[in-house]
């Protein structure tokens, strides 16, 4: 038997925009049983086009196989598996913190280290919003669980290739 | 014009001739639209029926299969149809109604969510919302539906867009951004695998139901014959390659031959045209033709590499991948040891089978039905025992004249698909090779063969049994037999005349020859109950999981 190595992969697909598209997409991925890490959409330059940035885990036999099979959806224009491809990429987090008056002053450096913006102060709470790739994004929120985290939100992981090749 | 009209009107401009359905409240318009429209609308006794009469139409004539269906219960019906189709790429096209557009996702009367439902086992489907688009998804509907891999395609039509005005225009073109089907397969690939062959001492062709659909029998005979090659087929494939030529070895896989299975392992290079490496047919996957370099040409590249390692994949349209193949190649490999060695293995492991009690052997059943047919018949066959027994002992010359239920194995397929070859092929004869149980499941399509004066055979194998369940629990299963007898079926001659058709018993081996005659020259929709050995087994047989070097052979199973 082959080895199975799982291992996260970025897939962004071009698709027609229409209803419908992502639900196919995610069947895909659902009939194997796997669970989809993140995933964002939204329209591109073109209106009638829009991207579907996904990342999910598993061995890439497999993940291969899934390739070829969003290829053959009528209603996908390209796939592309970036996982070993030069890229930019960039997730949003927005965290509610716990942050009374005495821990307010350590978040607000840990936010300023990490370039956060913080977006909300109540008197309990503050909410940060952070941008950058999924480690920078990983890093702070580990930080900051030892205040206690309320409540996250990630917009999942969007992506380009660099340089003038479309992605 | 009103949707409706716009739709039947599509419909001709497809070529549409006949559609097999069942009415119901939000269709009523569109049945309306068909009343008068010339198209013949085929009425069947449940849509499951009617999905699968569409299906055996497409397989035996090649053009696409029309079903239509309502709402919620109608279009529920069809799913199996829909995914019996998709598994052995049939090109049809399901209509269903919907409720309103208004009443969309509300739990409204019989609302179904089909689209969302046919997902996975439609190539494509559609919702159309707005009147104006009917035109377009129809055209496209056809042309995906009939091209590349070609597979089911849905489209769901809420009653309101039925009845809205438009003016029809169709449009001469498809433009779709995202699907290209593959034609020509890669120069450079083609080459390789030229030379791979070339320099072959035991090719063998493992063929499939690609090449009926891509029309390249004449490539896989001038190949085969060109090269001194043996071929064996996949169920899809039976009439890709005349059984009577020297170089068939028949069937290989779960229940195929002893030579086909011990020729895929001992051959050095593979040349797999249409076919998808099915685990039915290539049993344990790492004991598998491992002395051999594989060239797999398929026209869906996510065939390839799916299953099994491929020396030289050439993605492309089996016959035109073929011919260039053909084209290309300048020397031709030296098989005459292989072909005799294939020759002993033919000799010694010939198919066998028990005839020596007063029992009939449902195997004699289907030889004779072959001996009377002179091979030429339309085949259609159930799921079970019946469905391997006529794979094995009816030898086809020509596609589209053996149409099984090979990927979903759907019991009850074969007879609404007969009323459906039957439809497609009028003058032919067509013959349901069945089990007793499969039949029961869509023996309510007798109405239909009947009022449609369809003269469909069914040859039930009437064993008494879920006979491939029976024969797994008798091997697997200490005999055990849970829930696979079916003493309390009914005496299917009299129900056959019940629905107005001819029925006949046939209990001793004497009998079958005069009543198979009789059949085949009555021209009226008849069935013959044969009462066959109840025990018997297919053979030979590769145990689930195990590799093919381990089938079993022996008729006697302990
Ligand atoms: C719709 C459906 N249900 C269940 C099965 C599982 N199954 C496979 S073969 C078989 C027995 C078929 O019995 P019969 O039609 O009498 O054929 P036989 O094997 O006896 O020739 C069953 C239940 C199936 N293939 N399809
Ligand atoms: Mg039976």
């Amino acid at each position: 038997m082959e080895e199975i190595i799982l291992r996260k992969h970025t897939f962004t697909i071009l698709v027609e925009n229409r209803p419908g598209v992502l639900a196919r997409v995610a069947g895909l991925f659902s009939r194997r049983g796997f669970n989809i890490d993140s995933l964002a959409v939204s329209t591109t330059q073109d209106p009638s086009l829009s991207r579907i940035t996904i990342v999910v885990e598993g061995n890439d036999r497999t993940l291969e196989q899934v390739s070829k099979q969003l290829n053959k959806l009528i209603d996908i224009v390209r796939v592309n598996d970036i996982t070993n491809v030069d890229t930019v990429d960039r997730e949003l987090v927005l965290i509610k913190v716990n942050a009374g008056a005495a821990q307010r002053q350590e978040i607000l450096s840990i936010a300023s280290v990490f370039r956060a913006q913080v977006i909300d102060v109540s008197e309990k709470s503050v909410i940060l919003e952070v941008t950058g790739p999924q480690d920078k994004l990983t890093a702070i929120v580990k930080l900051l669980k030892h205040y206690g985290i309320i409540e996250i939100v990630r917009t999942g992981k969007v992506v380009l290739i660099r340089g003038e090749k479309n992605t | 014009m009103i949707g409706s009209q716009v739709l039947v009107e599509c419909l001709k401009s497809e070529g549409v001739d006949v559609m097999f359905g069942i009415p119901g409240g939000v269709v009523l318009t569109i049945f309306d639209a068909l009343y008068d429209s010339g198209i013949r609308v085929v009425l069947t006794r449940h849509e499951q029926g009617a999905a699968h009469a569409a299906d055996g139409f497409a397989r035996v004539t090649g053009r696409v299969g029309v079903c239509l269906a309502t709402s919620g219960p109608g279009a529920t019906n069809l799913v199996t149809g829909l995914a019996n189709a998709y598994m052995d790429s049939v090109p049809i096209v399901a209509i269903t109604g919907q409720v309103n557009t208004d009443l969309l996702g509300r739990d409204s009367f019989q609302e179904a969510d089909i689209t969302g439902i046919s997902l996975p086992i439609t190539k494509h489907n559609y919702l159309v919302k707005d009147v104006e688009d009917l035109p377009r998804v129809i055209k496209e509907a056809f042309y995906i539906a009939s091209t590349g891999r070609p597979g089911p395609v849905l489209i769901d039509v809420p009653a309101d867009v039925t009845t809205t005005d438009m003016k029809l225009k169709i449009p001469e073109n498809v433009v779709l951004k995202g699907y290209h089907p593959p034609l020509q397969g890669h120069k450079k690939q083609i080459s390789k695998a030229v030379s791979l062959i070339e320099k072959a001492r035991r090719p063998l062709l493992y063929v499939g139901g690609g090449i009926i659909i891509s029309g390249a029998n004449n490539e896989v005979l001038s190949l085969a014959e060109k090269l001194r090659c043996p071929v064996t087929h996949t169920l899809m494939g039976k009439g890709a390659f005349p059984e009577t030529n020297s170089l068939s070895l028949g069937m290989l896989g779960m229940h195929g031959t002893w030579t086909a299975n011990t020729a895929i392992n001992n051959a050095d290079v593979i040349i797999a045209v249409g076919v998808r490496f099915d685990d039915r047919v290539t049993g344990r996957l790492d004991k598998f033709a491992t002395k051999a370099k594989i060239i797999h040409i398929d026209v869906d590249p996510a065939e390839i590499g799916k299953n099994v390692a491929v020396k030289v994949p050439i993605v492309g349209d089996a016959k035109s991948v073929l011919e260039a193949i053909l084209a290309e190649l300048k020397t031709t490999p030296n098989t005459s040891e292989w072909i005799a060695q294939i020759e002993k293995w033919k000799k010694d492991h010939a198919l066998r089978y028990d005839n020596g009690t007063d029992e009939i052997p449902p195997q004699l059943v289907v030889e004779k039905i072959h001996e009377i047919t002179k091979g030429d018949a339309i085949i259609t066959t159930e799921v079970g025992q019946n469905q391997m027994w006529a794979a094995q002992y009816y030898g086809c010359n020509r596609p589209r004249r053996f149409i099984s239920s090979g990927g979903l194995g759907t019991m009850g397929y074969g007879f609404p698909a007969a009323i459906g070859a039957q439809i497609g092929a009028p003058g032919e004869l067509v013959i349901d090779i069945a089990g007793d149980g499969s039949f029961m499941m869509n023996i309510q399509e007798l109405t239909t063969a009947v009022c449609n004066d369809l003269p469909v055979k069914v040859a039930v194998l009437n064993n008494g049994y879920l006979g491939m369940v029976r024969q797994w629990q008798k091997m697997f299963y200490k005999g055990r037999y849970s829930c696979s007898c079916l003493k309390g079926n009914p005496e299917f001659a009299k129900v056959a005349e019940a629905f107005g058709a001819v029925g006949m018993t046939i209990t001793r081996k004497d009998e079958i020859e005069p009543a198979i005659r009789e059949a085949v020259s009555n021209g009226r929709p008849t069935v013959m109950d044969f009462k066959v050995a109840e025990e018997a087994n297919v053979m030979p047989m590769v145990p689930k999981g195990a590799s093919l070097e381990d089938m079993i052979e022996t008729h006697e199973v302990k």
